[in-house]
C-alpha cells in the first residue's frame, strides 16, 4: 500500500477539487441556495456557583419576522446548555445530533458530560466544513471541574469568558455587559445582567425581538424560564372585527365528485371575479 | 506485480492545487441606503387619511424613533415617502420652495392635480440618477373628495383610491384590497366611515409591525379635510 500513502501525500492536505465544480455549477445557472438566519441576541453570563444564559425569541427570514416566539436555548446533556445564533436549521439539527451523541457517550462511559468535551466535538465537525454550517452557539454548564462557558463560532474557533454574546444584536448586549459584569455575581443579579442585555439587543437590534428566554444551570439543577419577560404585545386590536361570512368567496370552477359513479364532473359556471 | 511507484503517480498526477480564483468583487461605494418604514394613503369623499411610521433604519440599526416620513406640502395634500431618507428632504425641500413660488406668482395655492404633476416631472428629472424614493401623494381634489397618487421611482404616477409604500407594502397592500375594495368577497361591504378607515389603518400598520422588522417605534396619522389638519400619533413596537 505503499503508493496509496505517497499518493495522498503528494495530494496535499486540502482537497479542493469541490472548488472547481462549484464553479462550474454556478457557471452553468446553479444558484446558491439562500438559508434562514435567525439574527438574534444571546448571552452567557458566568457567576458564583453557576451559569446563565439568555436570548430573544425572534427568527427573520431576511426582513420577516418567521417566527415571532421561537425557542433558541438548546439542551446538550441534562448539565450543559446551548443558546444559538446563526442559520436556524443548522442550529437544530447540530444540537439534537449533540445531544444524541453526548447522551450515548453518557450511557458508555457512566459519566457526567463534560463542557470542554461539547467543544472538542463542535469544533472538531464545524471546522471542515469552512463555515458553511452557520451555527455560532454559547456553550454554559456546569460539570467536574465547575461552572464554564465558552462560545464557538461557525469556523471553528472557541473562546472561554466570563460573558460572551453572539447574533446580529451581540453589539448591543456586550455594551451593557461590559459596563456591568463584575466577577462574584449572585444567580439573582446574573439573570438580571443577562435579561438587562438581551433587552438592548431587542430594542436597539431589528434583527432580535419579542421575548426573553432564561436558563440558569447550577449544581442543583437547571432552572428553564421560558418567556420570563414579554415587552411588545400586538399594539392595536380593531375595534370591529374582521368579518368573513361564509359562501362570500366567488369560485372560479365547481366540481362535483360522485363517489358512488367515481365521476368527476364540472358543475356551475365560471364565476368572474369582479373588481 | 512489483508496480514502480513514480510510474503510477503520474496517472494520479493532478495540477497543483490552487485556490480558486476567488474574485473578491470589492464591495463598491452605493449613493443609496434604504431608510425604509412604511406609508400609507386612503382617500374617501370629504377626507384623505396619509399615515407613515416613524422608525428610520439603516441595516439592523435604528437611526431614528421619531422621523416623519409625511410632509404637508398644501393646505389640501401631503407627501408621504418611503425609500431613502436624504432623498425625500431634498425632495420635500424642492416641491416646497416651487410651490411657494407658484403661490407668490398666482396668488392662489397649487391644486393637489397640480402637485401631483410637478413631483411626477420633478422625479424624472433625475432619470438617470434617481431619487430613491417611493411616493404618495395624497390630497384633496376640487370637490373636497380625497385622492391619492402612487408613483415609481422615476416619476410614473397614477391616481387610485388607496396606495401603500415602503418596506411593509406587500404584508399590508392584499388585506386593503380585501377591505377597502372587496377583492375576493360576493357581497362587498366597504367601510364608509372616516373612523372605520382608521381602525382598518391602525391595525393594518400593527401587523406590518408585527412581521416587518423595519415598521415600528409610532404610527403618524395625518387626516386631510376641507376644514383642516388633524394629525394622531399611536405608539407600535419598539423591538
Amino acid at each position: 500500500m505503499q503508493y496509496l500513502d505517497n499518493y495522498l501525500e503528494s495530494k496535499g492536505g486540502y482537497d479542493y477539487t469541490n472548488v472547481k465544480r462549484n464553479e462550474l455549477m454556478k457557471a452553468q445557472g446553479f444558484k446558491e441556495m439562500p438559508f434562514t438566519k435567525t439574527g438574534t441576541t444571546i448571552v452567557g453570563v458566568l457567576f458564583d456557583g453557576g451559569v446563565v444564559m439568555a436570548a430573544d425569541t425572534r427568527a427573520t427570514a431576511g426582513s420577516i419576522v418567521a417566527d415571532k416566539n421561537c425557542e433558541k436555548l438548546h439542551t446538550l446533556a441534562p448539565n450543559i446548555w446551548a443558546a444559538g445564533a446563526g442559520t436556524a436549521a443548522d442550529l437544530h439539527h447540530q444540537c439534537a445530533h449533540f445531544n444524541a451523541k453526548l447522551k450515548l457517550q453518557r450511557l458508555n462511559l457512566n459519566r457526567q458530560s463534560r463542557v470542554n468535551e461539547v467543544i472538542t466535538k463542535l469544533t472538531s465537525k464545524l471546522f471542515p466544513y469552512r463555515g458553511h454550517i452557520g451555527v455560532a452557539l454559547i456553550i454554559g454548564g456546569i460539570d467536574c471541574n465547575g461552572p464554564q462557558l465558552a462560545s464557538v463560532s461557525p469556523h471553528g474557533n472557541y473562546v472561554y469568558h466570563p460573558f460572551q454574546s453572539m447574533g446580529s444584536g451581540s453589539l448591543a448586549a456586550l455594551g451593557i455587559l461590559e459596563a456591568k459584569f463584575q466577577d462574584g455575581l449572585t444567580k439573582q443579579q446574573a439573570i438580571d445582567l443577562a435579561i438587562e442585555a438581551i433587552e438592548a439587543g431587542i430594542f436597539h437590534d431589528m434583527g432580535s425581538g419579542s421575548n426573553v428566554d432564561v436558563v440558569a444551570i447550577t449544581k442543583d439543577g437547571v432552572d428553564y424560564k421560558r418567556n420570563i419577560r414579554q415587552y411588545n404585545a400586538k399594539s392595536y386590536q380593531r375595534q370591529v372585527p374582521y368579518d368573513f361570512p361564509i359562501n362570500n368567496t366567488p369560485a372560479l370552477k365547481k366540481y362535483q365528485f360522485d363517489i358512488e359513479k367515481q365521476e368527476l364532473s364540472e358543475v356551475g359556471q365560471e364565476m368572474v371575479i369582479i373588481e | 506485480m512489483y508496480i514502480p511507484v513514480n510510474d503510477m503517480l503520474k496517472h494520479f498526477k493532478q495540477d497543483a492545487p490552487a485556490m480558486a480564483n476567488i474574485t473578491h468583487k470589492s464591495d463598491q461605494w452605493s449613493p443609496y441606503h434604504d431608510n425604509s418604514g412604511t406609508v400609507l394613503a386612503v382617500g374617501i369623499p370629504g377626507a384623505v387619511i396619509v399615515a407613515g411610521d416613524t422608525r428610520l433604519s439603516n441595516g439592523y440599526n435604528i437611526l431614528s424613533r421619531d422621523a416623519t416620513k409625511l410632509s404637508q406640502l398644501t393646505d389640501k395634500c401631503v407627501l408621504a415617502t418611503a425609500g431613502q431618507y436624504a432623498d425625500f428632504i431634498a425632495l420635500r425641500k424642492f416641491l416646497q420652495q416651487r410651490l411657494q413660488l407658484y403661490e407668490f406668482q398666482n396668488e392662489v395655492q397649487a391644486s393637489t392635480e397640480t402637485v401631483a404633476h410637478l413631483l411626477s416631472r420633478e422625479l424624472y428629472s433625475r432619470r438617470f440618477f434617481p431619487y430613491y424614493t417611493f411616493n404618495l401623494l395624497a390630497g384633496l381634489d376640487e370637490n373636497n373628495h380625497g385622492v391619492v397618487y402612487g408613483y415609481d421611482a422615476i416619476g410614473s404616477y397614477d391616481q387610485m383610491t388607496y396606495g401603500v409604500q415602503g418596506s411593509g407594502q406587500e404584508l399590508v397592500v392584499a388585506v386593503l384590497d380585501n377591505q377597502l375594495k372587496g377583492y375576493n368577497k360576493i357581497n362587498k361591504t366597504i367601510p364608509q366611515t372616516r373612523e372605520e378607515i382608521l381602525d382598518i389603518i391602525l391595525d393594518c400598520f400593527s401587523c406590518a409591525a408585527e412581521r416587518d422588522i423595519h415598521t415600528g417605534d409610532n404610527v403618524e396619522i395625518l387626516i386631510i379635510t376641507a376644514a383642516g389638519t388633524e394629525r394622531i400619533v399611536k405608539p407600535l413596537r419598539k423591538d
